[in-house]
């Protein structure tokens, strides 16, 4: 039954410039989560001082772990006269302290604006090191931060990683898996996945350890954890990528690399999130592995779909809102499509001019009435739609907690960043596990709205 | 468990660094950090050869502290930038709106960003940027920020609009006073720039910024029916309401309060903010610079003060007293501090028995909070091993020094291993700090007491202390001790 909900055919952006709470993160951010997903690495930005600092305070708000992001801390002299000298000084000091296995360097919009060449300084540090035992080795990527989002610096540092450490040669029997920025848990689940299929595989990045470690006894200077580098290289030999995203936007992708420098077999896939998205996945591996679904995940599957039918009733024809990154959304649509759940409003500050077509893909058979679907917006423009929208359900991180407050409906945390809540990291989105989890949540959260709301109090629901 | 970057592999490498003042060999020493036995040891495993001067330890030397200097690179300064100590010290003005010019990033990191709250307005919890993108870049962002003003302006009817630069409008050199002037002209309010660019210094210089933009709004509001017994309260930021704490004090001490600069702070406030008749200045870091200012254009003295643990507390308010030299106000402020005193004392002994002996460690963003810090834990007969900041003076560093235990590490611009280093040497069982140092402390695991500006727990006035006990006995005393490894070596642990 449709409620004839306004339609916003013009998102607001030629009426209004500035951008209010927005609903994307900067390009450096994105790249020293990926660099922090290799092991022995250290992320490092070329600019002032802030920008580290700031964002270690974001990602650790989020994750509850340590995240040292060192700065070249540029000063105005610097900014005259170029920040060569202090990105040498500041990578030494970082070899030095860290001892790194490899700094990944991300720009600043100071250092691309001043327009320093960090891969000439690099060119000049290595020649002057030229003899000296146990250097770093260096990935950097350009992240001016006047364009794109989080999102286009986390997969540019991911395709430099692969530019610039990977090598040629013989045909192995290696998966490379590039599933994008997901949880903790997530980069757990697909260890979990791909090692039951068999398959030799190489997981880039692997958050899985460095930003959800154990409780130690020696305090680690550098996170264990990660893509080892030594897989990195190889995986310009391997028999296939699958890469993960259907909005990766016009830049080319770490996927790409790999197929235009060592014809690497390429399959871009959607993010394994509920029955469906997973299905394609679960179909890949068994391609490529050349064996079936292990029994574990066909019972897991099976339980998946023994509980959608349990609960359906509780959520059908419930609206929602969903917003974050693209990839996200597009995966938190076609999930919460296939349970009977209608997403009206889809919405990203990410501007890969693909959202609304990849969300068409994966509603498109099952929803009567697309949902309206913006990129580019803040979460003004999001709240100000949303409250005229008649929805039930807010799916998203921690910042679209007000909208959810004011509406007085639940906020569904997922993604990044999660901010008031403890164990983002350990929000598990992807694969039929993924799905199970989400699914109790969505619909438990649901019926607890139903039964606070109650004045019977129902103790069966 | 991979310990593989913990090898004891020798790296040397020399660097020859086209740039002559830095051209040096850097060999890297074979620090166990766990053996060194003294003071100079601890030292030298711990800090960057160009950092040593910036830690002490008070012992038989002389004290002596670099600081107040940029951050060494690749150091991984907890200290953020220049745009930073602006946005701190003006975000709490509430019915104004605070626009970032420049790229998404400086605007959505500070988003909410501080527990401080309105009675009132809350523009302030909105994040307002330009968003500057690469046309901007290349064409200028003048006319992008105009725009902006115009529109949000229009939006929100704030009584003022703060607009801070970033690193990049630095370098683009779009003349925000211009730009600003016209705004304010168009749309009748005052448009203030607030010259924060990321990389022209460090927190301090943002500070300076936030004062000298404050510096324009005031005198030009309608002082007359001020009191002779006021004050301005500078330096507090209202986080978790604890200005209004102190408000209350004032009342009952029969002292009027014109302006909070800047928590649950109001522009028509601030405009009249020269007709006090007295500055009180706590975080002088951060506002001491504009209470200087005023005392020099209209006369206004200034008071510095500490609203943290009862000693500081009770001390503020009698200076202030003493100040007005009104024999009422003074016998109104003995009550109140005999009153909150004398309930305070009963309420803190079982938090003072329980961690009598416990050891902390603090590092704080302003030197002067660290001073009140020391006290607070004294009084709970806590013991003092490190106490740093990252903005703090060598005045500050020299009365820190001075009131601290021999032994205690005094650090300026810490960084993460260099804490670690010193937290494990000491054997801490409580850190103290902002959310940077959290997972410091917890991977470390020891006990942390959130005392930023994120917190969401009043810790200022009387029952402020009482609120800062229960907090620092919340961890610190927390079962979970029991089963890191650190307590528990002989179970295994990954």
């Amino acid at each position: 039954m449709s409620k004839n909900p306004p339609t916003f055919s013009k998102p607001k952006k030629p009426n209004y410039l500035s951008t209010t709470n927005a609903c994307k993160l900067c390009k450096p951010l994105g790249a020293c989560l990926a660099f922090k997903g290799i092991e022995g690495a250290v992320p490092y930005l070329h600019g002032s001082q802030g920008c580290a600092t700031y964002m270690r305070r974001y990602i650790i708000s989020h994750y509850n772990e340590p995240i040292d992001i060192a700065s070249s801390s540029l000063s105005e002299k610097h900014a005259v006269y170029g920040g060569g000298p202090n990105l040498k000084l500041g990578l030494t000091n970082v070899a030095e302290k860290y001892r790194p296995e490899i700094i990944g360097i991300a720009t600043t919009c100071l250092t691309e604006t001043i327009g320093d060449d960090v891969g000439m300084y690099l060119h000049q540090f290595a020649e002057n090191t030229k003899g000296s035992v146990g250097l770093p080795t260096f990935v950097n990527v350009s992240t001016p931060s006047y364009g794109g989002t989080h999102m286009e610096g986390f997969h540019a540092a991911i395709r430099e990683v692969v530019a610039q450490l990977s090598e040629g040669g013989p045909r192995n029997d290696t998966v490379n898996i590039l599933p994008g920025f997901v949880s903790s848990a997530d980069y757990r689940l697909l260890h979990e996945i791909l090692g039951d299929f068999g398959l030799d595989y190489t997981l880039l990045p692997d958050l899985s350890e460095t930003m959800d470690g154990p409780a130690l006894l020696e305090y680690e200077e550098i996170q264990s954890g990660g893509t080892p580098i030594e897989k990195i290289k190889a995986m310009g030999r391997a028999k296939a990528t699958i890469e993960c995203g259907g909005t990766l936007g016009a830049m080319k992708s770490g996927g790409d690399v790999l197929r235009e420098k060592f014809s690497v077999p390429q399959s871009q896939i959607g993010m394994p999130i509920g029955i469906r998205e997973t299905d394609i996945f679960f179909n890949l591996l068994e391609e490529l592995s050349g064996r079936p679904t292990p029994e574990k995940y066909v019972k897991q599957r099976g339980r998946l779909i023994d509980a959608y039918v349990d609960g359906h009733k509780y959520i059908s024809g419930k609206r929602a809102v969903i917003y974050g990154e693209e990839d996200l959304v597009v995966g938190m649509a076609s999930f919460l499509t296939e349970i009977g759940i209608h997403p009206v409003l889809c919405a990203s500050g990410g501007t890969s001019g693909k959202l609304k077509k990849a969300i068409a893909a994966v509603t498109g058979d099952t929803l009567a009435e697309q949902p309206q679907v913006f990129e580019d917006v803040d979460f003004y423009d999001i709240n100000e739609m949303a409250e005229q929208l008649e929805i039930d359900l807010v799916v998203g991180h921690s910042k679209g907690f007000p909208l959810a407050k004011k509406l007085n409906i639940p906020l569904i945390r997922v993604g990044f960043p999660i901010h008031d809540r403890v164990g983002g990291q350990r929000i598990l989105h992807l694969g039929y596990a993924g799905a199970q989890q989400l699914f109790d949540t969505v619909t438990n959260r649901l019926i607890e709205k139903k039964q606070n709301d109650s004045p019977v109090g129902y103790f069966y629901m | 468990m991979a310990k593989r970057y913990r090898s004891s592999q020798l790296i040397v490498f020399i660097q020859f660094l086209p740039n002559t003042t830095v051209w040096h060999m850097v060999c890297l020493r074979l620090a166990n950090k766990e053996m060194f036995t003294n003071e100079g040891e601890l030292m030298e495993a711990v800090a960057l050869k160009d950092r040593e001067n910036q830690i002490f330890v008070k012992g038989d030397k002389p004290f002596d502290i670099v600081c107040n200097k940029d951050s060494l690179a690749g150091a991984v300064s907890q200290r953020a930038c220049v745009f930073c100590g602006s946005r701190v010290v003006l975000y709490p003005i509430a019915d104004a709106i605070h626009l970032v010019h420049g790229p998404i990033g400086c605007a959505v990191y500070t988003w909410d960003i501080r527990g401080a709250l309105s009675s009132g307005p809350e523009l302030h919890r909105l994040s307002f940027s330009t968003d500057l993108q690469e046309t901007d870049v290349i064409f200028g962002g003048e006319k992008k920020l105009a725009a902006a003003l115009r529109e949000l302006i229009a939006r929100h009817s704030p009584k003022a609009a703060f607009v801070y630069s970033t690193c990049i409008v630095g370098i683009i050199g779009d003349d925000l006073d211009a730009v600003c002037k016209k705004a304010s002209e168009e749309c009748g309010i005052p448009v203030i720039p607030v010259k924060s660019e990321g990389f022209k210094g460090n927190k301090r210089a943002g500070y300076k910024a936030a004062c000298d933009a404050l510096f324009r709004l005031i005198g030009t509001g309608d002082t007359s029916k001020i009191s002779q017994y006021s004050l301005n309260i500078l330096g507090d930021f209202n986080l978790a309401g604890e200005l209004w704490t102190i408000r209350d004090y004032y009342k009952r001490m029969g002292v009027e309060v014109v302006a909070n600069i800047t928590g649950d702070g109001r522009v028509a406030d601030i405009q009249k903010a020269h007709g006090a008749a007295l500055n009180v200045v706590q975080c002088s870091g951060s506002t001491m610079e504009l209470a200087n200012m005023m005392e020099e254009k209209y006369g206004i003295p200034s008071l510095r003060v500490s609203y943290l643990g009862i000693e500081d507390m009770a001390e503020a308010l009698y200076d202030i007293a003493r100040f007005f030299k009104d024999p009422e106000i003074m016998e109104r402020t003995k009550k109140l501090v005999e009153e909150e005193v004398k309930k305070l004392a009963v309420d803190l002994e079982p938090y003072r028995k329980a961690m009598a002996g416990k050891k902390a460690a603090i590092y704080v963003g302003g030197s002067f909070k660290a001073f009140s810090l020391v006290k607070s834990l004294r009084l709970l007969d806590m013991q003092v091993a490190l106490v740093g900041s990252q903005t703090g003076t060598k005045d500050d560093y020299a009365e820190l020094e001075a009131i601290v235990d021999p032994g205690t590490v005094i650090i300026d611009d810490a960084n993460p291993l260099e804490l670690i280093n010193i937290l494990k040497q000491k054997k801490v069982d409580v850190f103290i700090g902002g959310v940077k140092e959290r997972p410091i402390a917890y991977k470390l695991g020891i006990g942390f007491c959130d005392h930023n500006h994120e917190r969401k727990e009043a810790l200022a006035g009387f029952e402020g202390m009482l609120n800062f006990a229960k907090e620092v006995h919340a961890s610190v005393m927390s079962p979970v001790w029991q089963f890191v490894p650190r307590n528990n070596s002989a179970k295994p642990s990954c």
